[in-house]
């Protein structure tokens, strides 16, 4: 055995050695050739399975600490490229790893406690090593004892957290730092872990507070941050303890700034304002010694919700020293948070220009680039030609990431200077022809939309822009968004017929999905334009024989409804789309195909969407911030659930289907009662039900039969109460009150005054024990406004125009009304959207700045059928606001509730 | 001299011995190897999982791996079977009631494969108190009689140092014999 014969050489004499050496030369050479293909990366190619059974070698004695600890570092190279170990496998190789512990080598175990964090979670039994690691946390090498802490409190969970407690707790005001701050940190991932470590881990605050006053910066550090986090749920320890070591000086710097972040946290969530000892403290932290603590200071002012001009004057000028430093961290940090400053208040940046300015030419291209998009938002208009031309010299060179800060930047430039539009759509479509990946794409695609949708002299030459594009884009989401857009934009604009080629080109060079957008654009245009119809026609039959089933049967569709060359059925049926709840739909369609019946399935059965209240501003804000928002689900919306809900009381089956629920609950309490109750409204065809959801906040008794008792207004009737059995402390209850709809269809607002009425019985605030007698007794509510709002649901109409022609003058009703109390053309855009319920079409709620007048479209359907459309034409007088109040509905006496609306 | 041997012994790496101290939780396990490994008695707490020491005796170096005897981590010694070389099994002479338990859990281990060629010793524990039983007893109380190993068995005191010595010798010498 040529091993044999080796090391037999070696007793004997030196030679052994030479060889010894020979062979290692070869074997490096080996490595260096496997070096070269994996890139330099000698673990490049691991084979988990080779990996795990060269980890059976942990079992062999004697152990060979170099050559274990290769492996290991194998078995963790392998975790961190998130390889997934399966529970046994991991729990053979760590059972395997736990032999290594009779080697006393001090890299070989270091390894093996990074292996029993790593494996903690995903194989069993971990906690054979506890005794292990208890050993190395108390014993005599200080190397050993951090991370010994470390890997002990990530296989311990609260069951057996109480048995090393002692020990954690001598650790934590251990005189070793590197120790005391192992255990302090573990401590605070205990806590997270469970919430019974959470009771454990609450109970060692006396050690950390000990370890506040170490002299130790990270040890001050941690300490506080464990201190926090045992007390953060509790507002008023928080608020002493920030003003506990606001005033005694911490040593470290980092301890400031985490007691910065604690200060305006707290700042936030009470609405303080800046008069309170809170702010002060962080005021004072800008002029620490320290550039951290400065710059955290800095931060949280700026980024505090309520912070005017004035307060922001220190932290900003603070950030504009900054920008002169040396060092490109300080830099970077000090343009970025200007940057974000610039967003809420540019005014306050006017300042730091100059800094800015001498910032372009960075050598830090993410410096620069952050430099150049703050001094965008800042800067005047007649500097917005010379800074895109710098910023155009450098886009190739940097990152996607901080050219989308750009393409934000010249977005929110766009809506500030509008007539410089041409300028930014040039720009935005030269960038847009550029390499990038989706992200960037999408945030040019999404800044080009909104310049379109925010200024209407910029639409031809974003459409066109996009059009460019579409024809050569590879991310199947943004060209069906723009086809999208296209098909509602497109055929509004002077000359439709531009487009249609573009489209058409879609049909035949792209996907499946792309071919199905790019119809229905196409249809829209046939159904739009009049002219154009039969070329869209004979366009959509070529497409009767794609070989995807989507886009066939979307293009048979459209050909036949086009055929009828019916208005209506046009605007039913193509322009305006599906307006029903998705997931009603899917419940109606699987309702009627349990109970099979000899009628067609009714459309007007199925409930209607609810259209999302977006607020547009606060939309855009997110945007500008870089909030990602969480991608829009087809869930179940609030009403789908209400719907679940009420179908499942007996007493309300034969109701028909829910029609609408009131949006936002209404508070009939105030909210530091003995009892809480909030009421939402739901509408049917003829009844409406009043849910009244309740809160007992004493703990001392338990109500029973709990109802609201109703007064109605003339013509309701109040039909039956559904009381809430019992209402024990802190549990929420429901009750319903059902009324009928007066018959007369106009009268269809009042008010309710609403009484809560219930038996009482005392209990035990311990037990929740009843007594057997109780007596009744009632509560005097705030009553509940029925209005015109509660009976519609609001329906975008894409194209009003025609939807306005549709229902045509028959039942039309107009007036005009002074409203006196109004002080801008916003606010009674508003007053009337919240009045009406009505969904706002064509954008007309966003109000060009500075006019005086203005048309506000309203759509919606009311309850039972009956589509509404509302156009308000507002003109601003001396004294308020003039209103010429049009409704069309396909019911006389829809129009006749919508033009009386106002007159009380 | 024998420095010198035993430095080039281990740098040739003569293989260490092997041993597994087993036994029912509270019988004294822990104290034995600290007592063995470093001559005092150490205050011990229930060891989870397993203390793992290297003990030299007589020139020969042990690896000695003291398990837990908690029911809960009882399963987990035949783990630490392979490659064994001598089991110490420490039992609590004072503990009458668990004897019986001590044993089904000494003969369910030695019916392992991986420790048919392993000498045992029996450790009769805790003769400094009064009333602990006789090491016959303990010995007819396990059915030592009944086993196929080579054993022995011996009375300790693990705190007074008694008996550990003996014990030990004799197993050096067994289990240079063996190989």
């Amino acid at each position: 055995m040529p091993m044999h014969a080796v090391e037999l050489l070696g007793q004997r004499n030196g030679a052994g050695l030479v060889f010894n050496n020979n062979l290692k030369n070869a074997h490096a050479s080996t490595r260096q050739k496997e070096e070269e293909e994996g890139g330099g990366n000698p673990y490049h190619h691991l084979e988990k399975s080779a990996v795990l059974q060269e980890a059976r070698s942990f079992n062999e004695t004697p152990i060979n600490p170099r050559r274990c600890g290769h492996i290991l570092t194998k078995v963790l190279y392998l975790i961190n490229q998130g390889e997934q170990l399966g529970s046994m496998e991991a729990t053979e190789a760590f059972f395997a790893m736990t032999k290594l512990f009779q080697s006393k080598d001090a890299t070989l175990r270091r390894l093996v406690y990074l292996g029993i964090k790593e494996m903690s979670t995903i194989a069993q039994d971990v906690i054979i090593v506890t005794s292990s690691l208890m050993k190395d946390m108390t014993g005599k090498e200080d190397q050993f004892r951090g991370p010994a802490i470390r890997a002990l409190c990530s296989i311990t969970d609260h069951t057996m957290l109480q048995s090393i407690e002692r020990y954690m707790k001598q650790a934590i005001v251990d005189k070793v730092h590197a120790v005391s701050s192992a255990a302090l940190v573990s401590s605070l991932h205990l806590s997270n872990a469970s919430k019974g470590s959470q009771e454990v881990v609450k109970r060692w605050v006396n050690e950390a507070q000990e370890a506040v006053s170490s002299d130790n910066l990270l040890v001050q550090y941690h300490a506080l941050g464990l201190l926090y986090h045992i007390r953060k749920h509790d507002k008023l320890a928080v608020n002493k303890l920030v003003m506990k070591f606001s005033k005694h000086s911490l040593k470290s710097p980092y301890a400031y700034c985490l007691l910065i972040r604690i200060a305006s946290k707290l700042l936030d969530e009470e609405e303080a304002g800046t008069n309170s000892p809170l702010f002060d403290f962080i005021e004072n932290c800008l002029r620490n010694k320290n550039e951290i603590v400065i710059y955290e200071a800095a931060h949280a002012i700026v980024n505090l919700r309520h912070t005017s001009a004035k307060e922001l004057t220190p932290a900003v000028s603070v950030l504009q020293l900054f920008c002169s430093s040396p060092k490109p961290t300080l830099r970077f940090a000090a343009v970025r948070t200007l940057n974000k400053v610039a967003m809420k208040h540019p005014a306050a940046v006017t300042a730091c220009n100059l800094d800015l300015e001498s910032l372009i030419t960075d050598t830090n291209r993410s410096i620069a680039t952050l430099a150049i998009t703050t001094l965008l938002k800042t800067g005047s208009e007649s500097s917005v030609d010379r800074l895109m031309k710098q910023i155009s010299s450098f886009m190739s060179e940097i990152s996607d990431e901080f050219k989308i800060v750009v393409v934000q930047a010249i977005q929110s430039l766009c809506m500030k200077f509008p007539r410089k539009h041409n300028v930014m759509m040039n720009f935005l479509s030269s960038i847009l022809r550029d390499e990038g990946g989706f992200e960037y794409k999408k945030a040019i695609v999404d800044s080009i939309i909104t310049i379109i949708e925010e200024n209407a002299e910029a639409k031809e030459a974003g459409l066109a822009h996009l059009c460019e594009f579409i024809e050569d884009c590879e991310h199947t989401v943004l060209a069906t968004r723009i086809l999208h857009l296209l098909g509602s934009e497109g055929p509004r604009t002077p000359t439709p017929s531009k487009y249609i080629r573009f489209i058409y080109n879609r049909v035949i060079l792209e996907n499946p999905a792309v071919r199905a957008a790019a119809v229905t654009a196409l249809a829209k245009f046939g159904a739009h334009c009049d002219e154009l119809l039969p070329s869209c026609s004979v366009l959509l039959e070529r497409c009767l024989l794609d070989s995807d089933d989507e886009v066939r049967d979307r293009a048979t569709f459209y050909v036949s409804v086009l055929k009828q060359k019916q208005k209506s059925l046009n605007l039913a049926y193509i322009l305006n789309g599906l307006q029903v709840s998705v997931v009603g739909l899917e419940r109606a369609l699987h309702h009627y195909t349990l109970e099979p019946s000899d009628h067609a399935f009714d459309m007007k059965s199925v409930p209607l969407a609810t259209q999302p209240l977006v607020d547009q501003k606060a939309g855009r804000e997110a945007r500008d911030m870089n909030v990602s928002k969480p991608a829009e689900k087809v869930a179940q919306s609030r009403q789908d659930v209400f719907a679940e809900q009420l179908h499942a009381v007996p007493e309300f089956a034969n109701l028909g289907n829910l029609f609408k629920s009131s949006s936002l609950p209404v508070e009939l309490t105030e909210s530091e009662t003995e009892y809480v109750v909030q009421c939402v409204k739901h509408t049917f065809a003829n009844y409406v039900v009043f849910q009244f959801d309740c809160t007992n906040t004493l703990n001392d008794q338990v109500l029973e039969n709990v109802t609201v008792y109703m007064d109605p207004p003339d013509g309701f009737e109040v039909l039956k109460y559904i009381p809430c059995p019992s209402l024990p402390y802190n549990k929420a209850g429901t009750t319903y009150t059902l009324v009928h709809l007066p018959e007369d269809p106009t009268q269809v607002s009042g008010s309710f005054s609403c009484t809560l009425k219930f038996l009482v019985k005392d209990c035990d605030p311990n037990t929740g024990e009843p007594d057997e007698d109780g007596y009744d007794d009632e509560y005097v509510l705030e009553d509940v406004d029925l209005t015109v709002a509660d009976h519609v649901q609001r329906v975008m109409k894409p194209n009003f125009g025609a939807s306005w022609e549709d229902v045509g003058p028959e039942n039309e009703l107009e007036d005009t009304y002074a409203l006196s109390r109004m002080k801008s053309v916003e606010e009674a855009v508003k007053t009337i959207m919240t009045a009406m319920g009505l969904q706002p079409c064509e954008r007309s709620d966003k109000v060009p700045e500075g006019k005086n007048s203005h048309t506000l479209f309203l759509a919606g359907i009311f309850r039972g059928g009956h589509d509404v459309l509302v156009r308000s034409k507002l003109a601003m007088t001396d004294d308020g606001i003039n209103m010429q109040l049009t409704c069309r509905s396909t019911d006389p006496h829809v129009a006749e509730i919508f033009a009386t609306a106002f007159d009380d | 001299m024998g420095g010198v041997l035993s430095y080039f012994s281990a740098f040739f790496g003569t293989k260490e011995k092997r041993i597994l101290i087993l036994g029912l939780d509270g019988a004294g396990k822990t104290t034995i190897l600290y007592k063995l490994q470093v001559g005092e008695v150490v205050t011990t707490i229930p060891t989870i999982g397993f203390n793992v020491e290297t003990l030299m005796y007589k020139n020969l170096k042990f690896q000695v791996w003291d398990l837990g005897g908690q029911t809960s981590i009882r399963p987990y010694w035949r783990c630490y079977y392979s490659n064994t070389d001598a089991i110490i099994y420490v039992v609590d002479s004072m503990d009458r009631d668990r004897i019986g338990i001590s044993k089904q859990e000494l003969f369910s281990m030695l019916e392992e494969d991986e420790l048919r060629k392993s000498t045992l010793v029996v450790f009769a524990n805790k003769q400094d108190i009064e009333g602990a039983m006789t090491v016959s007893e303990v010995a007819n109380a396990l059915g030592l009689a009944g086993i196929k190993h080579k054993y022995q068995i011996f009375k300790t005191s693990a705190i007074k140092g008694e008996g550990l010595n003996e014990a030990m010798e004799w197993l050096a010498t067994a289990m240079t014999q063996t190989k």
